[in-house]
């Protein structure tokens, strides 16, 4: 068995192979379903019903999907270069940190004013924590999946020890987290009596941007080269190394406004749980979009959906909620294979 | 201080006891590195052999009937990266990460399945130490050798087995050719896709088993999240061990040292200065110190996350 390059694949084909791995998806994540007793149709409705049943449940989705709009477009961004950031978390948890320093301190009293301002620091906070993990790769060679990996972990634990220390609430009745962001610092809601904040409009907006710059500036242009082909990048008088610098301060500045976005938009305090994995999630979201940013909009909803939605019907169907994860790392799997065939025939021989 | 912990016996049984999952899944990265596969799928198939080599036993299966499912498991999840990047030839990096999510989602839900109400874990009876003879009389090295669970031992075993199958073995040539110089193993009329596969699935193998130390032999129940990374710090002792197996070892050895010294130092005096937490890093800063260290005298396979198809030239 051997593969065979496709020349020009059809619109059949570029369409045929994600459908189908979509509908392998779903008939997989029925028979889970099964496995668990439960109905599958039953358990597919209360999924559907979960996420997007009622007003109350779109807008939990929406707002479920904010933080991974900001990660996905993260991924997107530094998978376009094959700058394979793993970091997402760690740059998240670097924003959300800025967040509460400068929102409970020097800015506190500024107002609405401020915004932009701690928005932007958290920005600055998530690339820097990205530049280390790419200077190592440009200078040593070091491959930046383990780096950024292991900023994950560490990160955390820097969390934790904040939390216990220096950054711990001291009316939080003993609780690791931090003090609350001052009332004017909250991000406002989109609507009156809409339980949804403005930071899904904040990442709409970044979708917006991400895709002008890929697609009509020559940082977008060049980060596709180095993507494509670093060393041909290179041959063209490309700046291989500065491009994927300028890569990783926008995709650590996306990753760090979801930590933002949670942070002044819903919880308004940073704790330890702030985020179950939004930057591992975003890898998903973004390849699930074929990284291209517009689509991440489209696939971060579909995934906060399935979140939400598994977790109600965990409650009332008795299906342990982690077949949300199952579903998901399923349909990734499937997606990429469905990429690659569409690129590609199957030869025997 | 820093002399007292260093003498004491136990700083060194912990030392061996905490390098022995280590070992295991680092051999098992190796191996497919070695092939010309980055396996990213490591920490997830970590994950899925302490699990289901837990559950085996904990329905009744012995505690070597545990390992031999968590090997299994592994190898099955090792299939699946096998046959995604090498004859689809799909990015290594998104497999891999593909794999790890769907190994840990699996074994968090079968074990919801399984035990749907528990908050405290059920526990086993794990491995116990099995003290050799004259042997463990040695001071020092006595206790921390050869006062060790069998599977500890079977961890140095897999070195000693993965080394002279490498370099002594016609095999050993083939998969070391597969991941340098696959056209030319293509020309001896080799399956470069069966060599690889085999190593993948071999690898994954021994990361399960890595995994299932933590459940059989370190610790007696499964918990979510008792990985914690060590996956990830394997890949980087494959890197630190220059894709060799006696140098990772030995890297493996140095690592958990560390690690077995953090925990005694946040007993001391030092501890009550230093928060935790900093003591907790001090692993993946190693990992990453390392790994700059070693990135310019690293001999890297050469074809390795490079995709092999028969049909280009």
């Amino acid at each position: 068995m051997r593969l065979e390059p496709i020349a020009n694949p059809g619109l059949g084909r570029r369409l045929g192979f994600p459908a189908a791995a979509l509908v392998v998806t779903v008939v997989i994540a029925s028979l889970l379903a099964a496995i668990a007793g439960a109905d599958p149709l039953l358990t597919l409705g209360l999924v559907l019903k979960g996420a997007a049943g009622s007003k109350f449940a779109l807008l939990e989705t929406l707002n479920r999907a904010t933080p991974l709009i900001f990660t996905g477009l993260a991924i997107a961004v530094a998978f376009r270069a094959k700058l394979w950031n793993i970091g997402a978390e760690a740059q998240l948890y670097a924003g959300a940190i800025v967040t509460v320093v400068l929102g409970t301190s020097v800015l506190s009293g500024m107002g609405a004013a401020a915004l932009p301002i701690v928005g932007l620091g958290a920005m600055v906070a998530g690339a820097v924590v990205l530049l280390g993990p790419v200077v190592l790769k440009t200078r040593f060679g070091v491959d930046e999946v383990v780096t950024t990996l292991l900023f994950n972990f560490i990160m955390l634990l820097l969390v934790s020890y904040l939390l216990e220390g220096p950054m711990k609430d001291p009316m939080g009745m003993g609780w690791p987290k931090s003090a609350p962001l001052d009332r004017a610092l909250r991000l406002p809601r989109i609507a009156e009596g809409l339980r949804l904040h403005w930071g899904f409009g904040v990442a709409l907006i970044a979708a917006g941007l991400v895709w002008f710059v890929q697609a009509r500036t020559t940082l977008g242009y060049e980060m596709r080269a180095v993507g494509l082909n670093p060393q041909a990048a290179r041959f063209a008088g490309i700046p291989v190394n500065g491009v994927l610098v300028k890569t990783a301060l926008l995709s650590g500045g996306l990753a760090a406004l979801a930590g933002f976005s949670e942070v002044a938009g819903l919880k308004g305090h940073l704790s330890q749980d702030l985020s179950p994995g939004f930057g591992y999630t975003g890898i998903i979201v973004a390849m699930l979009a074929l990284l291209h940013p517009l689509g991440v909009v489209v696939t971060a909803i579909f995934v906060a959906g399935i979140f939400v939605g598994a977790d109600s019907m965990s409650r009332a169907a008795g299906v342990p909620t982690y077949i949300a994860d199952m579903m998901l790392a399923t349909g990734l799997l499937l997606m990429v294979l469905a990429i690659g065939l569409t690129k590609f025939r199957v030869v025997r021989g | 201080m820093l002399f007292d912990i260093l003498l004491t016996a136990s700083f060194w049984a912990a030392a061996v006891r905490i390098a022995s999952p280590l070992i295991f899944a680092t051999m098992g990265e190796l191996i497919c590195e070695r092939a010309g596969v980055l396996n990213l799928g490591i920490e997830g198939i970590m994950v899925i052999g302490a699990f289901s080599g837990w559950m085996a036993v904990y329905l009744g299966m012995g505690l070597w009937g545990g390992v031999a499912v968590a090997m299994l498991a592994g190898m099955l999840f090792g299939l699946l990266h096998a046959m995604l990047t090498v004859p689809f030839g799909l990015s290594q990096h998104v497999v891999g990460l593909g794999v790890t999510l769907l190994a840990t989602s699996t074994s968090y839900f079968v074990y919801r399945l399984i035990l749907p109400e528990v908050t405290s874990p059920p526990k086993i009876t794990p491995f116990q130490p099995l003290e050799i003879p004259y042997l463990v009389d040695i001071p020092l090295v006595g206790p921390a050798l050869f006062a060790q669970t069998a599977l500890t031992y079977a961890a140095f075993a897999v070195v000693v087995i993965t080394a002279v199958t490498l370099y002594r073995t016609p095999l050993g040539l083939a998969i070391r050719a597969a991941g340098e110089n696959p056209g030319a193993v293509a020309a001896q009329g080799l399956s470069v896709t069966g060599l690889r596969m085999g190593a993948v699935i071999v690898g994954s193998g021994l990361m399960a088993v890595g995994g299932a130390f933590l459940t059989l032999s370190a610790f007696s129940s499964f918990f979510f999240e008792m990985v914690n990374g060590r996956g990830w710090i394997c890949i980087a002792l494959v890197v630190f061990g220059a894709w060799r197996p006696g140098k990772a070892l030995l890297g493996a050895l140095l690592f958990a040292g560390f690690d077995a010294l953090q925990i005694r130092l946040q007993q001391t005096p030092v501890g009550q200065v230093v928060p935790y937490q900093m003591f907790l890093m001090a692993p993946y800063i190693l990992s990453i110190l390392a790994l700059i260290l070693m990135s310019r005298r690293a001999q890297v396979p050469a074809a390795l996350m490079q995709p092999f198809n028969k049909g280009e030239r």
